[in-house]
């Protein structure tokens, strides 16, 4: 870090020495705009070091992605979307409207204050201008009857207006620290002391223009529709006095440029990274099991909002509120509190819910992977799997393969359905894991072991390959999503959900439907984690009465027995398993369906809850035809 | 005299009756099933002494023929009030019943195997509770899946008690020796069966029940392994495959049976769950809580209220005997 202190103190003196050279021969110059100057020179300064570092560390296959897709369309999807999150906010909005418009006034509001006030300064100093006239621009531009350029009084209106409009945002945000229920949020993020003092800058500094332009205009009589008002209301108190003005100036100066300089070692680094995530993003780049330059976008374009909090299961139903997405990758980012990685990312039920929740889409189980990989090399050794080698493929041409998982062996009922609806529909099947069950990788994957999960997942890949299966189907949505994401398989994954309802709707099936209701409870991995929401349903509303409950879909809460989290103990995971239970019981359903063996082993755990997979529920209601 | 109102008519209820109705008390017993003592009622021998079941429902239905008790079958008490000095109870159909004492002997329910779901009770046809076990010897129908005459028997104990998944905690006490009499009694149906139980522990805690261990090794060749059973699968064949581990071998082994037994826990019966809560006398897993474990184990908090038998805890037939007129006596001197 030495040589990048000496190359910052070398730009920052060529900085100063330059604006006072400046000085001397242009005018449009005070000295209360040094703290501005000096302050965005420190900001461009390190923002592009750190940038440039990051870019450089991508992994192979990312830079192969970035330099393959550079040149393609896909930089308009970019665009837009960094224009609706970076300055719409719309995911925010979309979860609460006033924390949408809290958030979209600070920072839209304040990027047209630059550009609008960009084009004031331009069209008032057709000759040019230093940058910093545009920033302070009623103290440079002090013409009182607004006539100096064309539009010249709208744009004072304009700008006040902007003022407005970010002040109301700066109230809401002020009102938000005291009482965040009204903003959707229970909880809030707990930040370092430099966050603190980066966003008491920041809030600083918009009450701080209204009261400098205030001063200038009580002075001079310029400004809009606010500012004039409020410099006579200041011209009443008798505060409109030169040194006053410069004053505030100069608060006005320090407060930006503390700002800035803040800004790079701050959560507000997130204003910029954001938009690089997002267009690092739409070219098809993706975090991988390893910290790259990516990763350090992911890090630095969370803006600690700690929306991911209140979602969480561990705080919902344990209270435990210091290991969310928001701490862990605060831990890993800040060195001082990188200690603390460790077990905030082992105490963690990898159930998504946060990576549903987050405004910014970060893929926070990736990163916590990471860290748990990173944690576990020591231990992860390679070769303990001989037993492997005696496990032979069937031949399978013409038929599918089916994968029940570790855990559909837990539930019999579940592959044993399943073998009726193969059998049923007419379709040649090769169970291959009935005697001899070689785990996905997954779950030791998601505890970080990385070098067995890759055994596992060759031996699988060799077994599936040789047997000439034409499709896999799982009933496990942990092995799907680990076949269908981590595995590089030529043929087609399904998940048993997605499979029966194709064989519902091509007609190889034929269900009646029985007078039972049911709620679904949508499981993390084949729901967050994969996206299939709505083929369990269509099943569902085919064969019984589906009602809906509170929270499902994205929403839906974890059943609290998965493989994520190896620190909870029973009672604990009981708790939260209750709370699911309990938002799944709400609607009086006659039983739970689930897609998920593990899921259902957590439900029917709890007494008197009768659980049917939609696999059984389908075999149950399977009208026999006599097929040839 | 005082009237005496006794809900749940097992071994504990039917003797505080039996004993309190010879005192001259005006006794009611209420059984929520059509006859009394149900859960004897397919038993074939009882430990330690191999007693005929049937004999022992036999006699114990005869201890109920006295003029001052009043059977009421059919009846589930749902609810209890005090009421003055006494209690009123009400019924499922709404009929309420006045008396000056209740004894509650409500009683335990078998857990349910299907919440074992690894285990494939109700799925495999070869997997039976150690329930439908003692009816297939009281009825000399020991058979697998097709119908015919198993080679090899599999018990596993502790299913649904020493079970932190399934939230008992507890031991059911009457498993293990239970496991030990049904496989001799089926080495003598068919001397050819090999059994195994599978364990955790043995725990044979009474009279004459270690004996009865040693004789099931020595005299009939039972074997037993100890270890848990994780997972069991169906075979082509109709029957069972377990895997298990053998911790005293450290090895995991795989067994193909024709009959995979589930030595099923107690839990607390509905009516014992719903009586405690309606009372406050809720105690751990559902059970109904005594003032004391060693002097009033048979009293509880609420004045003229008392329970015995396997509503408290899980209770082998003898000793819910004795804790019935126990309990009975409690009242005789509660006067």
């Amino acid at each position: 870090m030495s040589w990048l202190f000496i190359v910052f103190v070398i730009v920052y003196w060529i900085g100063a020495i330059g604006l006072l050279v400046w000085s001397v021969f242009k005018p449009l110059f005070s000295v209360f705009v040094l703290p501005f100057v000096l302050g965005v020179i420190l900001l461009l300064f390190f923002s592009i070091v750190k940038y440039w570092r990051w870019i450089h560390s991508f992994d192979k296959l990312q830079r192969a992605i970035i330099r393959k897709n550079i040149w393609s369309w896909r930089f308009l999807p970019a665009i837009w979307e960094a224009f609706r999150e970076g300055l719409l906010h719309w995911r925010i909005t979309k979860k609460n409207l006033l924390l949408g418009y809290m958030h979209r006034s600070l920072a839209f509001g304040w990027f047209l204050l630059i550009v609008v006030g960009a084009v004031q300064a331009r069209l008032a100093f057709p000759d040019g201008h230093p940058f910093w006239v545009a920033i302070f621009f009623n103290y440079f531009e002090l013409d009182v009857d607004l006539s100096a350029f064309k539009h010249a009084d709208l744009f004072a209106n304009l700008m006040d207006a902007l003022l407005i409009y970010v002040l109301s945002g700066l109230f809401l945000a002020m009102f938000k620290k005291v009482w965040s229920r009204p903003m959707g949020m229970r909880r809030t993020t707990r930040h370092t002391l430099m966050d603190r003092v980066a966003k008491l800058s920041l809030w600083c500094i918009f009450p701080l223009r209204l009261l400098s332009e205030g001063v200038t205009s009580s002075l001079f009589g310029n400004g809009g529709f606010l500012i004039k008002p409020f410099g006579n209301l200041i011209y009443t108190i008798g505060l409109s006095n030169q040194a006053f003005e410069y004053t505030c100036w100069t608060l006005y100066s320090v407060a930006l440029g503390a700002f800035f300089c803040l800004m790079p070692f701050s959560r507000y680094m997130h204003i910029f990274t954001e938009v690089f995530l997002i267009y690092f993003r739409n070219l098809g780049v993706r975090d991988s099991d390893k910290k790259t330059g990516y990763t350090m976008f992911e890090l630095s374009a969370c803006s600690r909002c700690g929306i991911c909090i209140d979602g969480c299961p561990m705080n919902r139903e344990l209270g435990i509120v210091n290991m969310q997405g928001v701490y862990m990758l605060q831990s890993v980012r800040n060195l001082e509190l990188q200690k603390n990685a460790e077990p905030i990312a082992e105490n963690c039920l990898m159930c998504d819910r946060c990576v549903a929740d987050c405004p910014v889409n970060i893929d926070l189980s990736v990163v916590r992977r990471q860290v748990r990989i990173k944690n576990k090399k020591a231990i992860d050794a390679k070769g303990g799997y001989g037993y492997l080698r005696d496990v032979q493929p069937f031949n399978s041409i013409g038929r599918v393969a089916y994968f029940g998982g570790c855990m559909s062996h837990l539930t019999p009922g579940i592959t044993k359905s399943m073998e009726a609806i193969f059998n049923a529909a007419g379709q040649k099947y090769w169970f291959m894991d009935r005697d001899e069950s070689i785990c996905c990788g997954r779950p030791l994957l998601q505890q970080g072991f990385e070098n067995q999960a890759f055994e596992l997942r060759r031996k699988n890949t060799e077994l599936i390959l040789n047997s000439k299966a034409t499709m896999l189907i799982t009933s496990c949505p942990i092995c799907y999503q680990a076949f269908k994401k981590e595995y590089k398989l030529p043929i087609p994954v399904m998940h048993h959900t997605e499979y029966i309802d194709m064989l519902i709707k091509s007609g190889r099936i034929k269900l009646r439907k029985d007078d039972r209701k049911v709620t679904y409870h949508d499981p993390c991995e084949l729901g967050r984690g994969c996206g299939i929401y709505d083929e369990p349903r269509s099943i569902l509303k085919a064969t019984t009465t589906l009602l809906k409950t509170k929270e499902e879909r994205e929403h839906s809460l974890c059943c609290g027995f998965n493989l994520g989290n190896p620190l909870l103990d029973i009672d604990q995971q009981t708790k939260i398993r209750n709370a699911a239970r309990d938002n799944l019981l709400a609607p009086h359903p006659d039983s739970i369906a689930t897609a998920c063996p593990m899921c259902k082993k957590a439900f029917t755990r709890a007494d008197n809850v009768p659980v049917k997979d939609i696999a059984e529920i389908v075999a149950e209601n399977i009208i026999v035809t006599n097929r040839s | 005299m005082k009237s005496v109102s006794i809900i749940g008519a097992g071994p504990a209820g039917i003797e505080a009756a039996a004993t309190l109705a010879k005192q001259g008390y005006t006794v009611a017993v209420f059984e929520k099933s059509s006859s009394p003592l149900k859960n004897i009622a397919d038993k074939a021998f009882l430990f330690p002494n191999f007693a005929s079941a049937a004999d022992i429902v036999e006699l114990m239905n005869k201890k109920l023929l006295n003029q001052n008790i009043t059977m009421h079958n059919d009846t589930e008490i749902v609810d209890m009030k005090r009421e003055g000095q006494g209690w009123k109870i009400v019924d499922s159909k709404g009929s309420s019943f006045y008396s000056d004492y209740v004894v509650m002997a409500t009683g335990y329910t078998p857990f349910d195997a299907h919440r074992k779901e690894e285990l494939g009770y109700g799925i495999y046809g070869g997997v039976v509770t150690s329930l439908e076990m003692e009816k297939m010897i009281r009825y000399n129908q020991i058979v697998n899946s097709l119908g015919e005459k198993p080679k090899r028997i599999v018990f596993l104990q502790c299913v649904g008690s020493r079970d932190e998944k399934s939230g008992n905690h507890y031991c059911s006490k009457v498993c293990c020796v239970t496991a030990v009499k049904q496989a001799i009694e089926i080495k003598r149906q068919l001397p050819d069966v090999e059994a195994y139980v599978f364990y955790m522990d043995l725990r044979m805690w009474g009279q004459h029940f270690e004996e009865l261990y040693r004789q099931s090794q020595q005299e009939y060749g039972v074997r037993y392994v100890r270890g848990r059973i994780s997972e069991a699968s169906g075979t082509f064949d109709g029957r069972v495959q377990i895997k298990a581990e053998d911790t005293l071998m450290g090895l995991p082994l795989k067994m193909t049976t024709d009959l995979l037994v589930l030595m099923v826990g107690m839990e607390a019966s509905e009516g014992t769950r719903c009586l405690a809560k309606a009372c406050g006398i809720c105690g751990d897993y559902g059970f109904a809580q005594s003032v004391d474990p060693h002097l009033g184990d048979c009293l509880t908090d609420q004045q003229n209220l008392f329970i015995c038998g396997a509503c408290k805890r899980p209770m082998s037939i003898n000793d819910a005997v004795n804790d019935g007129r126990s309990a009975a006596i409690a009242i005789m001197q509660n006067e």
